[in-house]
Formats: C-alpha cells, structure tokens, sequence
C-alpha cells in the first residue's frame, strides 16, 4: 500500500465534492457533496496519520467528523425551513441577498 | 543567581509525606462504590420500566435505597473495626520542594537543606504519633491526559461513613414517606427517578477521593435538586423558584470550579513527575504541611467559600432556599434539610487542610468562614420569626443551622460542626416531614389561616414535631444541646469560666452563637403554637396521617432523642470514659490529610448557661403565645396569631423591624431590583446624564469653537482641495462597485465558485513559493 493511492482516492473524492457544490441546484446534494469534501480531508488526515505513526491525525478526524455532524444538522434544519417556505429547495432560486 | 534545588522531602523509614490513607482495609470499606451505584442503577431501571411496574418504580427506588442503607451500615460496622484495629501500610506521598538559594549550590548544601526539609515538614504534626485510623482510599484511573492521572475511587473515613450512613437512613425513610405524600401524583415514577439520581449522586459526593468527582457530584445534586423543587412546574411560582434554586448555585460553582483548579495547580507544583493533582488527601497533606504558599491557599479557600455560600445556604447567597420550599416537602426533608445543603459544609470538613491554613483558623479570634457563619446563623433565626409559612419557619431554621455548622468549622471545632451536621439532619428531618404530615392533613403550608389546635387530631405528629423542637432549640438531653454545646465551647471564647482551648479566642462568635440559640427556641416555640395550639382555624375534617407518614416521623423522633449521645463530651463526669466523644474518636481523622487542631475543653458553666439562654428564650415566646395570645383568645372568642395591639403596632421600632425581616432585609429586593434593575435603569439614567452634561457640555463648546473656524477651513481648502478628491474618490468607488456588484449574486453558488477558485490560486501559489 502506498500513500500516494490513499491521496489519489482523496483527490477523486474532493474533486467530486466541489463538483457537487459548484453544479448542483438541489440544497441536500449540496450538504451532502460538502461532506464528501470533508470526508476527503478525513481521509487525507487518517492516511497521512497512520503514514507517519501518530495518533494526531485520526484524533483530528474524530473532530471533523463531531463537526461535520453539527453542520449538517444545521443545514438540513436551514432547507427543511426554506422548503416550508418556498416549497423548492433549488439554491439557484434563493437570491435574496443579491446586491 | 538563583539556583533552584529539587528536593525528596523523606520521612525517616519510606519516601514522601505520610496521606494518613492506605490502600488496604476490609473488603467493604475498600468497595464502599457499591452504595451509590445501587441508586444509580436504580434510577435508571425506574426510568425506563418504572410505569409498567405494579407500584410505579417507588418499590425498585425504596429497595435501591434500602440495601443501599445497608451496606452503609456494614461499611460503618467495618469502620468501627477499622479505626483502631488496622495497622496497615500507609500510602505516603512523594514531593518535590523548591528553594531558592542565593548561590550556587554544592553537594554538602544539598544534603543540609535535605535534612532540614525532612524535619520541618515533620517537626509539629506528629504524623508518625498514630498509625492506626487510616482512611481507606480505592482509585482506578479515569482517564489520563498529558501525564496527569484523572482517578475516580473513594475515600472512606470517619466523615463519609457518618455521611453514608445519614444519607441512605434519611433517604429511605424519605422513600417511604413519600409513597403517601405523592401518592397518586402525575409524575410519580419520576419523582422516585429523580430521588434515586438524588441518593446516587450524594453519596457520590460523600465519598469522593478527588475535588474533580466532588466537583461532578456536586452539579448532579444541584440538577436533582432543581428538577425537585419544579417537580409541580405547572404553576409558575414552583419553575421560578427552581430557576432561582439553580441559578443562585451557579454562582457559587463557580468559586468551586475557579478553587478545584487553583488547587489542581498548586498542589502539582510540589509533586514531582505532573503538573496538578486532584486529590483530596494529596491536597489537604501538602497544605497541613506548609508546601503551598498562603496566598494560592487563602484565594483558592475564599473561592470554595462562595461554593459553600449558595450550596449550603450562607448569607448572601441564601435566598434561594426559602424558595425551594415549593417543592414537595419529602423532598425539602431530604435535600434542603438533610443532605443536599451540608454539601457545603461536608466540603469544607473534607478539604479542612486547605480552609485551616487558607483562612488561618488556629490562633485567631476572627476569620471569613466564622463571620460568614455567624451573620447566616443571625439572619436565618431572626428571619424565621416572622414567617406565616410552616415550611419557611423551617428554611430559615435550617439556615440559621447550617450557618451554625460553618461557624463551628470557622472557629476550628472540626467534630462539632461535623456532629452538628449529623444530628441536624434526624431532627431537622423529622420537623419537616412533621410539617408535611400537618399540610398533608390541612392541605396548606400556612400556619396563620390553615393550622392552629392540630394537637388533638393528629397525636403522632405532635409529639414528634414537639421532640424535633426541643432538639432544635438545644434543651438537654436531646440531640440537639449536645452538638451546640459543643460548637459553643469550640469557639474558645469561654474564657471567664475556664472552659477554654479551642484553636483561638472567637467570643464574638460565641455571642452570635448564644443569641441564636435564645432565638431558635423563640421561633420554635411560635411555630409549635400557632401549628399545634389554639382553635382549628382551618377548613374540613382533619385526621392523623397514615403508618408510612407517621412510622418514618417517630424513627427520626427517635433518633433526635438519642443521637446526642453518641458524642458525650470529654470529661462528662456522669458516664465512663469509654462513652465519652465516640463519635469524635471514630469520625475525626488523626493524622496526614487532616490539620493539627486543637479541641476545647468542655465546661458544666457553658452548658448551664447556654441552657438557661434557651430557655430564656422558648418562656418568652410562651409568655407572648400560650399566655397573653391565648387569653386574648378566648377574650375575643376567635382563634388569634398575634396580640390584637401586639408590639409591632404599639411600638413603632418593632414595627420597623418586623417590616425589614417581613422583607426578608431586603436582600431579594437588593438582587433583582438594585443589582439587576441597577445596572440596566439608575446606572443607565445617570450615564445619560453624565452624557448630556459634561461629555455634551464639552461637546457643544468645543462645537462652537469649530464652526468658527470650521466655516475658514470649509471656504478654503474643503472645497478646492477635499471636495475634489472626495468627489474623485467617491466616483471611482462607486464605479468599482458598480462593477463588484455583478459578484453580488445572492447566489450561494457563484459564492462557492469563487471560494474555490481563490483557494485554488492560493494553493497554486502556495505550491509555487515553498
């Protein structure tokens, strides 16, 4: 096993993730390619952790995961709120803030 | 220069400083654990399969609780064995001291200053005087960070023996009780959760090895204890006083957390291999023996200070518990008489090495605990005289009581307060449950409009409710003379008759004491008279409780009697000296993690006097009730409370004084209407004076001086030069945003885009740099 597949399989991921993010119009695709963003971190942490034989690394994933989970509470709250509101959820429609 | 030195401080046979603990002892005392995890597993089982029980989860509670109680009584048996029979190895503890010296050090200086430490820190305390009386200490690691080791475990000694035993005893009976009391009632399974959390998380308490265990089971009574007093949350006044309850504490937890870790601190800087400890025993040693400085001890016992303050009900901090009054009256027997409120005074007893030194106790004659002590034991008698309510006559009574035993812990009397604590707890208890027989029969709290005449129907409560009084008040042979004798004498302010040699001169605290003791017979004798005596002024037909109301009453009736004599005092010529201060001789500890203090000498002309004060005090309230209010009685032919022309409409110094106690001296006034009202309102309006007077006074004149000069500067250089750059500046941003504005989407996406895009020219960069 090299590191560098690990890597590899991260970049994919994170690849993906943006891709979702930047070209989806459904909100909870959104959250959900936000977490495979970050889950390509985590999988960078852990990788790089268990290449190097320190604990510090997966340690920092544990958090990212605690977060992650906090953060997608609060999004999922947010779109449940806009979808009461507006019955859609296409984030392409939501511009109220547009300057 | 200065060189520090690292030194083993060493006793002459092991390394380190004797903890007067052991690791060993019987099998039970080494266990003692399984008593709160009884309750524990209890409350859990009554929460989860607690409806779908016959009885609703009180038989799962009252069985937890009961075999709870005995193993406390086994542990305390095995204490008893214990205390002088076991000569076990002692734990010590190995410290590091650091001295500064004013040169560089050589190897013989090495060994002198070796040899000095070695003496001092053994010279005064006699730690190798007695081997016997080990509190046994059982810790497993709880977690470890960074080096430190995170225990939890037990300490048990003399203190949480007693404590164990108090706890289980009055919890059971509560129990029991209350399967009558709140019998019936909408959230009856979980009152008996909350009662087990209650018992579970108390005996935690009691037997903490560590501040940091202490500190845990200290919140999770506060929890119970709020989620008690809102158990009819219903009706406002029950949440608000809940509210009040919890909020109150989290003042003083506060000073507890800000002193656990100012120790946590200070007791790592002389150990060797960490940074901090937890441990109680390691704490009170290193503070008995002079290795931390006076200053971190002085703030961190001022900061448990507050702790002690809210959680036990000192004045300033007190207000919240007249308030608890409005949960159920099992419950203010149990936690806001009993168990819950000497929380703050068992912490001052288990960490008396930190507050002994801290405060410097010994060879005073006044300090802040004592003083606190003494103004709460003052306010609360005085407060209870003017009470309507049954169960606040009792809060305050229980105040004063509590303020009682922090004055005794102020003035050094370590076993008397602790005694104190102990026989408080049965009679204070049974006035309580007494006081919810009567309210349980009336359906009221209220003495003045609902009681009056109870004697005659409800027998078993008014002999018990009498023997819980004259306990209180302190006549003898009842608990209650022993243990305040004992605080009386510990003052050490009883020079003029001999009876001295306590740890300073406290007089002034004896005269507080003195005063009190004259007052609490005064307002109990009131509130016996107005419960108890007279004409019925109530509604409907009222009769004595049930077997599991009563039953519980006469055992703590009982045990009010006799609990006095397990203390005799030393040199009582009237019984052998094998009786005499056992209670004493079991509970306090010897040696290693408990100071040096000194006992006073107990004198026939105290205890003749004090006895003579309180019964000074009970005629004269009989004179004014059962004499001048019952003849005036029967005069008018209706039931009275007070004189028709009583003093506080005759004189108007005694009206005055009945309004500033009605009020309660105004101290709730002070907290939510100065305090809070005074930040937001007065200190508002005078802030806004202060800005229109001087800062706009200021303002305007200088204003003034402005515009003059203002009105050459705008002709001249304003408008030719700044207006033009201004109006150069001000189009070219308007311009820089007319094209920003396009990026303005309002697009959460396009946002996104450029977030990554950015990133992705930083990270170019990033790669192209390094």
């Amino acid at each position: 096993m090299y590191l560098n597949q690990f890597l590899l399989l991260s970049a994919a991921l994170f690849a993906i993730g943006v891709y979702g993010v930047l070209a989806r119009r459904n909100g909870v695709l959104v959250l959900m390619s936000i977490e495979l963003i970050l889950n390509a971190v985590n999988i960078n942490l852990v990788s790089f952790a268990a290449f190097r034989d320190s604990i510090s690394g997966e340690v920092f994933a544990l958090f990212v995961i605690a977060v992650a989970a906090a953060e997608v509470g609060v999004g999922l709250a947010m779109i449940l709120l806009l979808y009461r509101n507006r019955r859609n959820i296409d984030l392409t429609e939501i511009d109220l803030m547009k300057g | 220069m200065m060189t520090e030195l690292f030194i083993f401080a060493e006793s002459a046979s092991q390394s380190g400083l004797p903890l007067g603990i052991t690791s060993g002892g019987a099998w039970l005392l080494r266990n003692a654990w399984l008593i709160p995890l009884i309750p524990a597993l209890s409350f859990l089982g009554i929460l989860f399969f607690g409806k779908r029980m016959p009885r609703k989860g009180a038989e799962l509670g009252i069985a937890a609780v009961g075999i709870a109680f005995v193993l406390a009584v086994l542990t305390g048996l095995a204490w008893l064995d214990h205390r002088d029979n076991y000569h076990g190895e002692e734990t010590h503890l190995a410290v590091v001291t650091v001295e500064h010296h004013g040169e560089i050090s050589h190897d013989e200086h090495h060994d002198d200053s070796h040899d000095e430490h070695a003496a001092s820190g053994h010279s005064e305390s006699g730690h190798h005087a007695a081997h016997s009386s080990l509190a046994v200490s059982n810790t497993v690691t709880w977690f470890q960070t960074n080096g430190v080791d995170i225990s939890v475990g037990v300490l048990v000694d003399g203190l949480s023996v007693m404590m164990l035993f108090v706890v289980t005893l009055v919890s059971l009976l509560v129990h029991i009780y209350s399967t009558d009391y709140v019998g019936g009632d909408r959230r009856y399974t979980h009152y008996f959760a909350f009662l087990s959390l209650f018992s579970a998380s108390m005996l935690t308490l009691v037997i903490s090895e560590n501040t940091l265990q202490l500190l845990v089971a200290w919140e999770l009574v506060g929890v119970c204890s709020f989620a008690l007093i809102g158990h009819w949350w219903e009706e406002k006044p029950n949440s608000d006083a809940a509210l009040k309850a919890f909020l109150t504490n989290r003042v003083g937890d506060m000073g507890l957390l800000v002193g656990v870790t100012i120790l946590f601190f200070a007791v790592g800087s002389v150990l060797p291999d960490t940074f901090g400890s937890f441990s109680i025993a390691a704490t009170n040693t290193v503070a008995n023996n002079g290795l931390l400085s006076h200053t971190a001890l002085l703030v961190a016992a001022t900061c448990l200070m507050a702790a002690v303050m809210s959680k036990s009900g000192q004045f300033f901090l007190h207000t919240w518990l007249p308030d608890a009054m409005a949960g159920p009256t099992p419950v203010s027997a149990l936690i806001h008489a009993a168990t819950m409120v000497v929380a703050g005074v068992f912490m001052i007893a288990r960490l008396y090495g930190v507050f002994f030194e801290g405060l410097s106790i010994g060879g005073s004659s006044i300090n802040l605990m004592a003083l606190v002590g003494g103004i709460t034991t003052l306010v609360g008698a005085s407060l209870a005289f003017v009470q309507r309510d049954i169960k606040k006559v009792l809060a305050y009574s229980t105040i004063s009581q509590l303020g009682y035993m922090v004055l005794a812990l102020g003035v050094g009397a370590w076993t008397a307060a602790v005694f104190h604590l102990f026989t408080h707890a049965f009679f204070k208890a049974c006035l309580f449950l007494g006081s919810g027989s009567v309210a349980h029969a009336v359906h009221s709290f209220d003495m003045k409009s609902d009681m009056g005449g109870m004697r005659k129907a409800m027998p078993h409560t008014y002999r018990t409710f009498i023997i819980g009084s004259i306990a209180l008040a302190g006549l003898p042979p009842l608990a209650g003379f022993w243990s305040k004798d004992e605080i009386l004498a510990g003052t050490g302010g009883w020079g003029l008759f001999g009876g001295t040699g306590g740890n300073g001169s406290y007089t002034l605290m004896l005269v507080m004491g003195m005063i009190t003791a004259a007052l609490t017979a005064a307002y109990m004798t009131r509130c016996v008279y107005l419960t108890f005596f007279g004409e019925f002024r109530g509604h409907g037909d009222v009769h004595e409780s049930g077997p599991r109301i009563v039953v519980p009453l006469w055992i703590l009736a009982g045990l009010a009697i006799v609990a006095g004599l397990f203390n005799l005092p030393k040199g009582f010529q009237l019984v052998p000296d094998s009786f005499q201060e056992r209670f004493g001789h079991y509970v306090e500890p010897v040696a290693g993690y408990f100071p040096t203090i000194s006992h006073a000498t107990p004198s026939w002309s105290l205890a003749i006097i004090s006895t003579l004060v309180v019964i000074g005090g009970a005629s004269a309230a009989w004179w004014y009730y059962f004499v001048k209010v019952e003849a005036a009685s029967k005069a008018s032919g209706k039931s009275l409370t007070e004189l028709p022309n009583g003093p506080t409409t005759t004189y108007p110094l005694a009206k005055i004084i009945h309004n500033i106690l009605d009020k309660k001296y105004y101290l709730d006034h002070l907290y939510t209407g100065i305090i809070a009202g005074g930040t937001k309102g007065p200190l508002a309006r005078m802030a806004y004076r202060f800005n229109q007077q001087v800062i706009d006074g200021t303002v305007d004149r200088v204003g003034e001086t402005a515009v003059k000069s203002g009105q050459f500067v705008y002709d001249k250089i304003d408008q030719l030069v700044v207006d033009g750059a201004v109006n150069t500046s001000g189009r070219l941003s308007s311009e820089a945003g007319g094209e920003l504005r396009k990026i303005q989407s309002g697009k959460v996406q396009s946002y996104a885009a450029i977030l990554f895009a950015a990133a992705t020219v930083l990270a170019g960069i990033l790669i192209v740099i390094v």
